[in-house]
């Protein structure tokens, strides 16, 4: 097996503290709003460059996205990933989860033809902006890697005997699972910490090449798996959360201490909840 | 680009038209969850939800049960059964102990090629998740995820609703002409249904068609939580949680003593999580968790969307932030306008005093 390969899979999002919703139309006003990479995305990066620094090899960003997405590369190799491409095609416009698998598929085979089968891919566990998770399960899928999700700690990675070794977050404990190489693994939040990329890195992303695909670069013939027309799912109505119509009862203030007010709210608690009344006395009570 | 919500207009209007192929597929599946001896509470509400749809469709309602042992199987769908489903699919099988991503794809997908139900529904638990994923990929089919609202609409089809962008939007997303439709909804955001202990359903044994040494992945340890925090939280009677109001890390600690005194668990917004305030499975809201508990006290902790998703469950919901027109108090049924580090204590105070005095008389 020659040197490690990694496919590390991110997406620029809007910062969501900072989305706004149109008070009217109910679309999101994405003017002037900051993007950064998925936060998650970067736990995976990090991951990625951990191995990379320990076994040598290459680590290679890709990202979907509309051209200003390039930004988001720039900064991942100032983090000190070696390469980047960029998959950008107005036929992408409006993927749902299965055709953007069907295109992130698409562009890591042709990473690997280009530069040599990854080894691992990573993705984070899934996007701010979307929080579907199902991304990462959906590039394995199509192209048959063994899935690892959620991983909290990559324990052992074996190059000789192609093996790898994970924790992985399950629900009520953890798993530890074995595999064999090549895999995908979506990384846990705060798995690691995400370094200071150098100067060195720095200066080289400002002026590094990415490489640019649209779907015939990455080796897509078939536009019919692409964008709206590869997208089973169909958003039939966008809307804002409807407003209560009844405000919370407010508390008399009434220039009362802190302690007065505490009690008072405490009635009104077990007026409205007789039942959180009835099972605090009895805990209270000792049975 | 992938899983934000295309412009409404886009392709809203695109017709129904069901291929062929996909025309004999009928009935609502919920994907039940075993691991450990129990069925995730998740499947349960599930269930509850796929009864609400198959009644309205005019079918059945069947449970999936993937697992090492028949008998256990057997009970388990006996317990599906009485929450709702009509017949339950079985594939007991020593590979399918523990949970593994490729023999549950293969044999989840092979009892939906099989069999062909129209509607899917699994837990967005880690497992559900990583499964349905597969699946949805395998089957070239419609997946929504973490869905709040389910329902079906004038054409047969499954309308399912969730939060995007962190539950400033909602979108409701159908898939029209593909089948099974499917959809991932997290814990507690559906109510537990009533069991009825004299429901029965019938049976359908499935065999796996795998051999062990087919299957590369090997599970070499279990590492079962301490503290089982997610699940706690989760389903807990009472919860208490702190935003940013708290003001400091330290006074975080005033959550955590009313959470004591009321044997409650205790949470927070997302900010404590960017902060290290808290863990993240002490989130509570849209990507954290979301909780049903009978009584919700939320202190400095302003109400965005993205958490007030995550409590609308509860059944009382008390609110305590300095700022009157903070959004928490639009969906709060009581409120108290004053500093959090103040009110907390007091109310912890209030509590101990009032349950002192059953102590004694009791």
């Amino acid at each position: 097996m020659g040197a490690l390969h990694i496919v590390v899979c991110i997406k620029q999002v809007p910062d969501s503290a900072q989305i706004r919703v149109h008070p009217i139309y109910n679309t999101i006003m994405r003017q002037g709003v900051p993007t950064i990479i998925n936060p998650y995305d970067l736990f995976a990066l990090e991951a990625a460059l951990q191995l990379r620094d320990q076994f040598g090899g290459a680590v290679t960003v890709l990202t979907m996205g509309p051209p200003m997405a390039e930004e988001s590369l720039r900064k991942a190799l100032a983090f000190g990933a070696d390469r980047a491409v960029l998959l950008t095609d107005r036929a992408f416009a409006g993927s749902d989860t299965l055709a953007t698998t069907f295109a992130l598929a698409s562009a890591v085979s042709k990473i690997g033809e280009t530069w040599g089968t990854p080894d691992i891919v990573f993705c984070g566990k899934q996007t701010i902006d979307g929080d579907t998770a199902q991304v990462g399960p959906g590039i394995a899928s199509r192209l048959e890697l063994n899935q690892l999700t959620y991983v909290a700690k990559i324990s052992k990675l074996d190059l000789e005997a192609g093996a790898i070794e994970v924790e992985r977050r399950a629900e009520g404990g953890t798993q530890l699972l074995s595999t064999k190489l090549p895999a995908l693994v979506t990384m846990l939040e705060g798995s690691n910490e995400m370094r200071r990329g150098s100067l060195a890195c720095a200066l080289a992303a400002a002026q590094a090449e990415i490489t640019v695909w649209n779907a015939a670069a990455a080796g897509i013939e078939d536009l019919l798996n692409c964008g709206l027309k590869g997208s089973p799912t169909i958003v039939k109505k966008v809307f804002a959360p409807g407003a209560h119509t009844v405000r919370a009862q407010q508390i008399e203030l009434q220039d009362r201490n802190a302690d007065d007010i505490a009690r008072d709210l405490l009635d009104q608690i077990f007026i409205r909840q007789p039942q959180v009344e009835a099972d605090l006395m009895r805990m209270a009570s000792g049975q | 680009m992938s899983d934000a919500p295309r412009p409404a207009a886009s392709r809203a209007n695109t017709k129904k038209e069901l291929p062929e192929r996909f025309r004999n597929h009928r009935h609502v599946w919920v994907f039940v969850e075993y691991e450990h001896g129990r069925i995730h509470p998740v499947s349960l509400e599930l269930i509850g939800e796929a009864r609400k749809l198959a009644d309205k469709l005019g079918v059945e309602v069947a449970g999936v049960l993937l697992g090492g042992s028949e008998p256990e199987m057997r009970e388990a769908a006996a317990q599906a059964s009485q929450f709702g489903a009509d017949l339950n699919y079985i594939i007991a099988d020593p590979i399918l102990t523990d949970y593994r991503n490729q023999p549950y794809t293969k044999a989840l997908t092979e009892l939906v090629e099989t069999y062909k139900p129209e509607i899917l529904l699994l837990g967005a638990t880690t497992l559900g998740r990583d499964l349905a994923g597969s699946v949805a990929t395998t089957l070239r089919t419609g997946l929504t995820a973490d869905c709040t609202e389910l329902a079906i609409d004038d054409e047969r089809s499954l309308a399912a609703t969730r939060p995007t962008f962190g539950g400033s939007l909602l979108c409701t997303i159908h898939t029209l002409n593909f089948r099974p439709q499917m959809a991932t909804v997290r814990p507690r955001v559906m109510a537990m249904p009533e069991a009825d202990p004299s429901r029965v359903g019938r049976v359908v044994m499935h065999p796996l068609g795998m051999m062990e040494d087919d299957i590369v992945t090997k599970v070499m340890g279990f590492l079962a939580d301490r503290e089982s925090a997610t699940a706690q939280l989760a389903y807990a009677d009472i919860v208490v949680a702190g935003g940013l109001g708290l003001r400091s890390r330290e006074n975080f600690q005033l959550v955590r003593d009313l959470a004591a005194v009321l044997g409650g668990e205790y949470g927070g917004s997302r900010p404590l999580v960017a902060k290290g305030w808290i863990t993240a499975d002490r989130q509570i809201g849209q990507t954290g968790k979301t909780i049903r508990p009978k009584l919700y006290i939320a202190a400095g902790i302003s109400g965005a969307i993205q958490h007030r998703v995550g409590v609308e469950g509860a059944d009382l919901i008390v609110a305590i932030n300095i700022d009157p027109s903070a959004q928490i108090f639009d969906f709060a049924h009581l409120g108290v306008i004053g500093d959090a580090i103040e009110i907390l204590p007091a109310l912890t105070r209030a509590f101990q005093a009032r349950l002192s005095v059953n102590r004694l008389a009791g």
